[in-house]
């Protein structure tokens, strides 16, 4: 089998990939990085999204291979570098933005993107980003939520606690 | 997934080399191929990845004409301003995800009843630009496209440039099939000084077509009032779980409409 080499989250990596191998199982299975996760596995769920040089994208729908040499961010290198939550995925406990937590790497993934670009989104911009990014628990409300506070205090601005 | 080779490729010359091997296929960004390979619908023996070939990505604007290579991205389309209406179609595709690594070339390649992009290539008189061992053809949209997943490609070829003349005015409206995303129908109407292209996707039973009889009176009377008086025959519609014939039918006069109206 061939030997592939990225960067994930910061860190030098390399593994072993067939031609077949997606970048979802070579992450999860090579590298041991479960935080992304397999919904549907036919491209519709959003729950493995990850950034591959800095779009997101299905992690499932996407060889290992085509991988090769990119920077690559997944949910575990969202934390800040003492561990401790970073601003998005505060924002989700915070907000109760999540209930089973399936969906929620993908959701932050994909809320980590919008808000590079978007630094202010409207909750219409939020949901409208949200397209390929199913929960099948929480609702989409408190995500949408979670994502509009994330993004005030990125822009630092104070949050009214309810 | 069938085991297979993945072959990336530095340049376009060494794609078309590399697709003569027996059983291989071009892979853009696999938005629906990765999908087919895992139904185990496709057994290629190697793909050939387009993405990384620069040659074959970027967007152009000049003398009236939008140029679209093969391997760009539907976010690529979304985000550049010569074209807003194209941008609009492509901003309008799947979901980011997808857009990002999904290819015009992909889907014209595809060339899926329900794709969006024919219906632009159509209605804009497109020219679709393939490479292939025995060198480039440019082949006008309309005889293109030739029914569902059907085109005018051959094995061992590459699109590789989606030429379309910019219209004055131009809007798609998409009806979506809430669970795929894709039109249930979908309708570009595109506004030039001497013309007005108007072609269906999701509709038809042999693919995107043009709406001939609204592409006629809107050339006259550039406004929905133009269309109201029109029928179209659900003859040849697709119809299934999600839609009957009669309704495409419907749904294709009130997309024009409201595409129509989008453009003033
Ligand atoms: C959740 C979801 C929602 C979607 N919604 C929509 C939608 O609303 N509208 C829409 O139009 N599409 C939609 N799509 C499809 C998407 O646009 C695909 O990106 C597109 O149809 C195929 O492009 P691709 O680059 O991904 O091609 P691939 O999947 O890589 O390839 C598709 C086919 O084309 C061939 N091919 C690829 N590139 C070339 C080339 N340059 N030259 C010759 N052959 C080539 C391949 O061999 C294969 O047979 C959706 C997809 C998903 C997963
Ligand atoms: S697991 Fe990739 S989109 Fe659902
Ligand atoms: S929190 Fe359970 S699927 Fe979203």
């Amino acid at each position: 089998m061939p030997t592939i080499s990225m960067t994930v989250n910061g860190k030098s990596v390399s593994g072993e990939a067939e031609g077949r191998t997606l970048l979802v199982s070579f992450l999860r299975e090579e590298l041991g990085l479960t935080g992304t996760h397999v919904g549907c596995d036919t491209s519709q769920c959003g729950a493995c999204i990850v950034h591959v040089d800095g779009q997101s994208v299905k992690a499932c729908t996407m060889f290992a291979a085509e991988a090769e040499g990119a920077q690559v961010t997944t949910i575990e290198g969202m934390a800040n570098p003492d561990g401790s939550l970073g601003v998005i995925q505060q924002a989700f406990q915070d907000n109760h933005g999540l209930q089973c937590g399936f969906c929620t790497p993908g959701m932050v993934m994909t809320a980590a993107d919008l808000l590079k670009n978007n630094p202010n989104p409207s909750e219409k911009e939020v949901r409208e980003y949200l397209e390929g990014n199913l929960c099948r628990c929480t609702g989409y409300h408190n995500i949408v939520k979670s994502i509009l506070a994330a993004a005030a205090t990125m822009r630092g601005e104070q949050v009214a606690a309810e | 997934m069938y085991a297979f080779d993945l072959v990336k490729p530095k340049s376009l010359a060494e794609a078309i080399e590399a697709l003569q091997a027996d059983e291989a296929q071009p892979l853009g960004g696999g938005q629906t191929l990765i999908p087919t390979l895992k139904q185990r619908l496709a057994m290629p023996g190697s793909l050939v990845s387009l993405a990384g070939i620069a040659e074959l990505v970027g967007i152009s604007a000049s003398g009236g004409v939008l140029s679209v290579k093969g391997a760009t991205t539907h976010g690529a389309v979304a985000a550049q301003t010569d074209f807003p209406g194209l941008a609009g179609l492509a901003g309008k595709i799947g979901d980011p995800a997808v857009r990002h690594r999904g290819t015009m070339g992909g889907s014209i390649a595809n060339n899926d009843p329900a794709a969006c992009y024919p219906s632009a290539a159509l209605a804009c008189g497109a020219t679709i630009v393939v490479a292939g061992k025995d060198g480039t053809r440019e082949i006008a949209a309309d005889d293109y496209f030739q029914g569902l997943f059907t085109t005018a490609l051959e094995e061992g070829e590459i699109v590789t440039e989606i030429r379309y003349p910019i219209p004055q005015a131009s809007n798609y409206q998409k009806f979506e099939q809430p669970a795929s995303r894709f039109p249930l129908v979908g309708v570009f109407v595109a506004k030039f000084a001497d013309k007005v292209g108007v072609a269906v996707t999701g509709a038809g039973e042999n693919g995107v077509f043009h709406w001939e009889e609204a592409e006629a009176a809107l050339a006259s009377n550039f406004s929905p009032e133009a269309v109201e008086g029109l029928t179209v025959s659900a003859d040849g519609l697709m119809g299934d779980i999600h839609a009957t014939p009669e309704y495409r039918a419907h749904l294709i006069k009130v997309m024009t409409k409201r595409a129509v109206a989008a453009c003033a």
